[in-house]
């Protein structure tokens, strides 16, 4: 009979197991080295810097490119992207960029309601870009470079914002505003070491609290009526005044004109005169007898009824009709 | 080759072994740490970064941020000194600058967060209440210097005229100076304490936007009258200005009328005044010239020149 006893199969057992184990370091190092070969090997981005620390402590930094590094947690990477700018925004949220950026129609009044200079009210919205310039900072200065950004934020725009007027912060010292935002939360952050550098401070829509825009729109309303009102005299003053003036040379000239005819006319006249008298002088007596004729001869046929009367006589008697048909009756 | 396995396996099992049982431990560049016996800290604190060495099992390294660590408070309802209600926000930065202390005291960042609140609220109330509300929301006071703009925002409460003598950023200093010198038993340092957000609470709100609707409408009304007035004005010109225009003209078309009035008769005169008599006569013929027409009626005597010679011929 061919059985195995008990003891036959537990010796082809360990000597199976025997030799399986001379195969077990084998394994175990290649598994090793597989694990150290995974780990030793990275890779930097290009708008990446990495961090190495060795057993926690800063080594290196890694430009981009392929690096090699101790495996097995002696030596830990982390990448930082130095090149990528971030945006925070303040008082507003965008829901979608892009061409057509699409905004959160939600309020919010927590960020960007803020006391003015003159302890007005005001609805402020402004964006921060940062992007980080001292990666080993970044990591190793402060637990939180995000919310610090976020806080000195608003810590630095309602700090500027109160020593400001409201019409300064809505239109004509909005640059002023972003400049010094800039300079004053870089200040801080750079104390604080942060690692991150400020690129941009921008106001957004800058406005009067929802309540209050009503009346605010009403003053500029008053203030377009005004011009509106000033710019309607002066045209009703133009429409007039250049006529009058017109009418008052016109006036004048006819004056002139007027002077010009009586004078010459003047001069006529009396120029004829003297043309006349020079001849009169010339034979008086019978200068003034021809004319005298000459003007009876054409004004007595003229006159209807004529009566030539004898001084000699006392009465009145129509001895003569000249001119009139029918004789006496 | 089972040699080299062997030894393999040997340092992997060393190096595990001593991780685990606590012999090396490993201190970040964010951390510190404080080593334990039985609860009671030895010796120093350990801030250089690496691999570190302890008594294994015995000995525990307890951990400590080493960072700028933040605290920022729930906003509080604070009366200013002039009575205005307001709600505080502050935040601060701190550090644990002694671990082993902040260990003996606090133990953690909960219960330090804690101890926090009760230092950093208290010394922000008392600052808060002890000065009037422009103090805490200007720095400066260049909002008194500088061109008035037309479009003027009314400073139209009064304490808003006052000028500051203190600031935002120095009450800032005054609530960081108060809370640094309380910290340091704790093994805490503050670093920094800044006002996040100031904003009147709900029914002061109120009454600030009927303030501005109230002087936004004044404003309105004052451009309204400056506009009426100005008209008034241009058209009062406007007729001013044509009477005077009408009235010179007249004026002056008089006076030449007048001169040309005054030649004319001059110039008849020199004329006429060389023979009177010899005008007159011939300013009669020219009158019958004029007058007789068919409806005159002439008496004329045989005495007259034209009739002479009817009665005899002489």
């Amino acid at each position: 009979m061919d059985f195995k006893t008990p003891e036959d199969i537990l010796n082809e057992g360990r000597k199976r197991f025997n030799n399986l184990a001379g195969f077990a370091p084998l394994a175990i190092m290649g598994i090793v080295l597989l694990v150290g070969a995974l780990g030793s090997i990275y890779s930097i981005g290009p708008d990446e810097v990495g961090v190495i620390q060795r057993f926690g402590k800063f080594a290196r930094l890694s430009q981009p490119g392929l690096h090699i590094k101790m495996p097995f947690g002696i030596e830990k990477l982390t990448p930082v992207k130095v090149e990528r700018i971030w945006k925070e925004e303040f008082g507003l949220r965008t829901l979608q960029p892009g061409i057509k950026t699409r905004y959160s129609q939600r309020e919010y009044l927590e960020e960007s309601l803020m006391l003015t200079g003159a302890l007005n009210i005001l609805d402020v919205q402004w964006i921060v870009q940062f992007r980080v310039k001292d990666p080993v900072k970044l990591l190793f200065e402060t637990r939180e470079p995000l919310e610090n950004v976020r806080d000195m934020a608003e810590v630095v725009m309602r700090r500027l914002v109160g020593d400001y007027r409201v019409d300064e912060v809505l239109t004509t010292k909005r640059e002023e505003i972003d400049d010094l935002a800039h300079q004053q939360m870089q200040e801080i952050l750079d104390a604080y070491g942060t690692g991150v550098k400020i690129v941009t401070v921008r106001l957004l829509d800058v406005n009067p609290p929802d309540p209050v825009k009503p009346a605010f729109n009403e003053v500029n309303e008053a203030k377009q009526e005004k011009e509106r009102v000033i710019n309607q005299a002066w045209e009703a003053y133009n429409k007039v005044i250049p006529m009058a003036k017109g009418e008052a040379e016109q006036t004048i000239r006819r004056a002139e004109g007027y002077n010009l005819d009586k004078i010459n006319r003047a001069q006529g006249e009396a120029e004829r005169f003297l043309l006349t008298y020079q001849e009169y002088k010339k034979a008086p007596a019978i200068t003034k007898e021809r004319m005298y004729l000459e003007t009876m001869m054409d004004v007595i046929p003229k006159a209807k009824d004529k009566y030539v009367i004898d001084p000699n006589q006392s009465s009145i008697l129509p001895l003569l009709n000249i001119g009139r048909k029918g004789g006496l009756e | 080759m089972r040699i080299l396995s062997g030894i393999i396996i040997g340092v992997v099992a060393v190096v595990m072994l001593a991780f685990i049982s606590g012999l090396v431990y490993r201190v970040d560049e964010t951390q510190q740490v404080v080593i334990t016996q039985f609860g009671r800290p030895v010796g120093n604190a350990v801030t250089q970064p690496g691999l570190h060495f302890k008594t294994p099992l015995i000995q525990v390294a307890n951990y400590f941020d080493k960072r700028l660590l933040q605290w920022d408070g729930d906003p509080n309802q604070i009366p200013t000194k002039d009575k205005k209600y307001i709600w505080v926000d502050v935040t601060a930065r701190w550090k644990i600058s002694d671990p082993l202390k902040f260990l003996q005291s606090v133990n953690n960042e909960i219960s330090a967060q804690a101890r926090l609140d009760d230092i950093i609220n208290s010394a922000t109330r008392d600052v808060i209440t002890g000065h009037i509300l422009i103090e805490a929301i200007r720095s400066t006071n260049r909002i008194f210097e500088g061109e008035e703009s037309d479009d003027v925002d009314v400073i139209a409460s009064e304490e808003a005229i006052e000028r500051i003598g203190v600031g935002r950023k120095a009450l800032e200093g005054v609530v960081l100076t108060r809370a640094k010198k309380i910290t340091p038993q704790y093994g805490i340092d503050i670093v920094d304490v800044r006002i996040k957000r100031i904003n009147y609470i709900e029914n002061v709100r109120k009454k600030v936007y009927e303030r501005m609707i109230a002087e936004r409408k004044r404003a309105a009304e004052r451009y309204r009258s400056e506009g009426q007035g100005k008209r008034a004005e241009i058209d009062g010109q406007r007729e001013k200005e044509l009477k005077v225009i009408q009235s010179e003209a007249y004026k002056t078309a008089q006076g030449i009328q007048g001169r040309a009035d005054a030649e004319a008769i001059n110039i008849y005169a020199e004329a006429y005044n060389k023979d009177p008599d010899f005008y007159t006569f011939l300013k009669t013929l020219e009158t019958y010239k004029e007058t007789i027409d068919e409806n005159t009626t002439m008496m004329l005597s045989t005495d007259s020149d034209y009739y002479k010679y009817l009665k005899k011929l002489e």
